[in-house]
Order: structure tokens, then sequence, then C-alpha cells
């Protein structure tokens, strides 16, 4: 196992209160693996991501879990293995295509430093390995692109370059955060291209963060649904998207408009909001806007349970009658 | 069109770029000699990325940002000759949706305020009367009564678009601007919002420009569709159309990047 993520739990101690932003996450990625971790805003994915490097910032911490990458618990490491991993063996992007661009450098000497520090090349190894990387990721002219300033490149080149940049340390784990949400859809649909084709080529494994469904589809084997800091649905994407059990889940398929239905049914919104995460409901976070709860879903905290291999949901109304009668006092 | 409320033609924006050289001048064309017409209680939507000038044409067609050149018509009357008190009269009749609902809203006025302001600056309700219309329209927007004391942060970003909503449909307007109306909303809440302006849509037989980014979208609330390209409208036509069978190499490959989902 790649990465083994075991009872995360990232709180944030704010004046207003303790604020669970992950709270109790489990899941692995196998190496080469694409799994995607999706869920509305405020769902806790992106804490999910910084925890695993251990990015998360006061009032934020780590109070729970481990976080294993090949065997090793990267909470407990020390500050200097934890440098040497992030841009090592586990590669980052962000929704900003400029977020982990310097500004004031040019993208080559920000691809020379990457080299030089996470595989000790030479200068002038370290500077054809660049160009080579800028136009493997579809920067037209690289040789000549090595010199430009972040700030000369469209958004989609940017998030080319930053790309490059993540993938620069030969990572074994590529977290993608959004990667393309501040994107036209032209370019999304390349940038996603790109991310297939440098995950066939250098046979890492991404975790692929997003809001959108229609994202998560084009380039995910495994999707974990996340809803107010847990994962609340687990299956191949396959699975997934033909037979989603719960009933978050299939909300959010719903609600998805899908182009040539023409106008058709309404969509089928999921009534109320994300709840507020300092004043969560009790029992499933879900009742309040569930069609399918009941009376137990109020004082009940549904736990993942298999429902087929790989397959895992938490919801009590979703699995089997005989789960749903152990549950009766 | 005879029977359109809205013809726009030959429509110009154009946005000097830096400063003066030589004498010449460069501009962004943002908005390019665009011919379009809504009709009365029709959906027309309006399609393209960023910087497509999408948003520039739906505030040119209500004035908000200057045009150029060219022709607004609206129930008639020539919009870009209006003076300032005429132009201030047809804003009842013309009403916008924009995209944040969180920068659109003042954050200091009670939601009371935001949906009653309007009302009284067109003479439209007595002091007594506002309380009870304001209560109607969050009534229609789907929200209870006791919203009216809130202000807009807090509340959540389905609710304040829910308000925008209201407050654009006040005036008993006949054509909205709706600027990625749904856009900085998550899904399911998005869902929610759609459907409700297209219900309010239906019901008052309002005409729309739906300005959006996201083809699936624009494709559940319009009758025909308007592809716009660096300023100009590159394709134009029926909803099911556009989306079945494109003409134009653009909106082909704006088709394609959609992702589809199993």
């Amino acid at each position: 196992m790649l990465l083994h993520v075991e009872d995360l739990a990232t709180h944030f101690f704010l004046d207003e209160g303790v604020l669970r932003a992950v709270d109790g996450v489990s899941f692995d990625i196998r190496e080469a693996e694409t799994v995607a971790l999706v869920g509305e805003s405020g769902c806790g994915k992106t804490i999910v991501a910084l925890s695993i490097l251990k990015l998360v910032q006061w009032p934020g911490r780590i109070v729970r879990g481990r976080i294993l990458l090949d065997g090793e618990d990267l909470i407990a490491v020390s500050t200097e293995r934890l440098r040497q991993a992030r841009g090592g063996e586990v590669g980052l992007i962000f929704q900003e295509p400029g977020a982990s661009l310097n500004p004031v450098f040019t993208i080559g000497a920000q691809l020379v430093e990457v080299l030089r520090l996470h595989r000790g090349l030479t200068r002038g190894e370290a500077r054809r390995e660049a160009v080579r990387l800028l136009d493997d990721v579809g920067i037209p002219d690289a040789n000549k692109r090595f010199n430009s300033y972040p700030f000369e490149l469209s958004g989609g080149m940017r998030q080319r370059v930053a790309i490059a940049l993540a993938v620069s340390g030969r990572p074994k784990l590529l977290i993608a955060d959004e990667p393309t949400t501040a994107l036209d859809v032209t370019v999304q649909a390349e940038i996603l291209k790109l991310l297939r084709h440098i995950q066939s080529e250098y046979g890492m494994a991404i975790l692929i963060i997003s809001h959108d469904i229609g994202v998560v589809a084009s380039i995910a084997e495994r999707v974990l649904v996340m809803y107010t800091g847990r994962i609340v649905e687990e299956a191949p994407a396959r699975t997934l998207f033909r037979a989603p059990v719960h009933p978050y889940t299939r909300g959010l398929l719903a609600a998805t408009p899908r182009l040539g239905t023409g106008r058709g049914t309404p969509l089928a919104g999921i009534p109320g909001t994300v709840p507020d995460l300092l004043a969560l409901p009790e029992g499933c976070t879900f009742h309040p806007r569930c069609p399918i709860g009941d009376h137990g879903c109020i004082t009940d905290v549904p736990v993942l349970i298999e429902l087929a291999p790989n397959h895992r949901c938490a919801c009590y109304k979703a699995v089997p009658v005989t789960a749903d009668v152990e549950r009766e006092p | 069109m005879s029977d359109a409320l809205v013809e726009i033609s030959g429509l110009k924006t154009w946005f000097p770029m830096g400063g003066r050289w030589l004498g010449t001048r460069s501009w962004v064309r943002a908005v390019d000699d665009v011919d379009l017409h809504v009709g009365r209680g029709e959906v027309l939507g309006v399609v393209g990325e960023s910087g497509s000038g999408k948003t520039t044409l739906g505030r040119s067609v209500l004035r908000l940002v200057e045009p150029t050149g060219g022709s607004v018509r609206f129930a008639g009357k020539e919009v870009l000759a209006l003076g300032r008190r005429d132009l201030r009269a047809l804003r009842r009749r013309m009403q916008i949706v924009f995209q944040d609902p969180y920068s659109s809203l003042s954050p200091r006025m009670q939601i009371r305020q935001i949906l009653s302001e309007p009302l009284r600056l067109h003479g439209m309700v007595d002091t007594r009367g506002t309380e009870v219309k304001v209560a109607a329209l969050l009534e229609m927007v789907g929200l209870e009564p006791y919203f009216m004391r809130r202000y807009p942060h807090e509340m959540s970003g389905g609710q304040r678009q829910r308000i925008a909503i209201a407050r654009a449909f006040a005036l008993e307007p006949e054509f909205i601007v709706c600027d990625e109306p749904v856009s900085a909303l998550d899904v399911s809440v998005q869902a929610q919002v759609l459907n409700l302006l297209q219900s309010l849509q239906r019901e008052r037989r309002v005409s729309l420009l739906f300005i959006s980014h996201d083809l699936a979208v624009v494709e559940r609330v319009a009758d025909r569709i308007a592809v716009m390209h660096r300023g100009k409208i590159v394709e134009e036509g029926d909803a099911a159309r556009v989306i079945a069978a494109p003409k134009h190499p653009y909106t082909k490959t704006l088709l394609a990047a959609v992702p589809t989902l199993p």
C-alpha cells in the first residue's frame, strides 16, 4: 500500500468552539492508482490533503490518526524528513495555477531548484531535465519558455508548469487539489488529459480533490465521497456512478446537470444546505437533508460498512435489512 | 423580429487599453458587433469562456457599462439614447442577478431593507405595505419571514442568491439579465436555485438573458443559445439544436470539453 490513512482527525480550535474539519477519515491509495475525493465546499476534502503533508496551520491541528506513506508515519517523522517528502515522494498542485509558483523567479529557475534539491542533479543536468519536463507537460517552445516568469503565462500554462514542478521530484503520489476549478472548460479538458498522460508515463498515484463530479468521472478509478468531515461512501468509479448507495451521493448525482438532456425533468436538488461544522446535527449529519432517514438516524452515527468488495457506505438505511434490525434496542 | 422585447444590433463595447502611443490607441473589443434578440417570456442563454465578453454584453444591454456603439431596443425604445431620468424609469423593467450574492448585497442592510429599497425608490409601496410585500417576496423564493431581520453574512450562499432573485423580481420586471447566477453555489444548492429561477420565469413570463460558462446549466433553462467567443456571437440557435448539432467549430470544441457522467 502506497498511502494508508487511518482514523485521521484534524480539528480547528476557534474562539467559537472546536471545528471538526476532518473527523475520522480512513482510506488507502495503491501504487499508480487514481483516487478522487469528492464533496461540496466545507466538507473537509482540502484539509485531508493538507493533513497528509502536515501543512495544516494553527488553529488547525491533527488530533488523531496515522498517515503511512510506504509504511512510514508522516505524522511522527521529523520536520526535515517531512520537507524531503513534500515535493519528493509527494507532489502537490493547487486550484490557483499560480499558487505553487514564485512570481519573482523564472519558471526554469524554480524547476532547476527543485531538481537539484530533490534529485541531486548538477546545474546542467537540471536545466536539460527542466526543459524536458516543460516539453512533457505541453509547454510549446520549452527551451525559450524556460526563461519566462509566471505572469507571462496564461492560467492553463501556469497550471502545466505547476504540474511539471510537482512531478519533478518523481513523486509516488501526486495530490491535486481542485486542479481545474479555476480554468475554462476547454483548458480543463487539456489539463485532465495531461494528468492522465503524466500518470501513465510516470506511474504515480494521484489523489484528485474536486467538487465537480464530471471531473472526477473523467479521471478517477476509485471515488471517496466526503460530507461534514467524514467519508460517507467509497466505491470504484464505475459502481459509484452507476449504483450509488448513500443518499448524499445519490443526491449529488441527481443535482448535477447533464449535457444533452434538454430541459427534461427539473433537477432534484438536495434540500437545505451543508450544515455549519460548528453546529453539526446529532446522529447522522446528513439526516436533516435526507429523503430516506428516520428517527434512528437522529441518534445513531453511521459507520462505514462494507456492502461489497471495495464498496463501503456509512448509512443505516442503505445497508441490508439485517443491519437495520441490529440497530434496534 | 417583431415580437422581440429586447433587440440588440451591432452592439459594440470597447475598452481602451493602455495609454495613447503616438496618437493611436488600442482597444479591447469586449463586445464586438453583436446582434441578438430576446422575445417576450423567452430565455436566451449566452455561453462563453472567461474573457469572451459575455458579462460585458449583459451589462451593456442594461447600460451598467456604456456601449461604444450599436443599438439596444427595449420594447421598441432605444435604450442607448435615453437620458438619465428615462433610464432610471426603464430600470424598473430591466433587472440583473449577479454571480456572487455576497458582493451584490449590501452587508450593512438587513434583508428587509435590501428588498424594500427598490420598491420605495420606484414608489411601489407605502411604509405600511412594506413588511407585507417583503414577506411575500421571501415566500416567493422559499424563505421564511424571519429572514427579514437577517444580514447577508448570516445567510448561506444559496439563501443569499434567493434574496438576489427576490430583489430582481420585486419590481415585476419584464427582463432580467442573469450573470452566472448559480456558478458560485455548491451543486446541491445550485439545482434548487436553478429550479426556483426557472419556475419564477415561467410563472411570470419574464424574459431572461441567462449568461453562463456552463453549457449543461444553460441547456436546462434556455429556449435559444448564443455562443460567444472573443466578443462575437459565433453561433446562435434553438437550444436543443445547438447542443445536439453544433455548427461552429468553437461550439464543437466547447461541447467536447464538457466532462460527461456515465
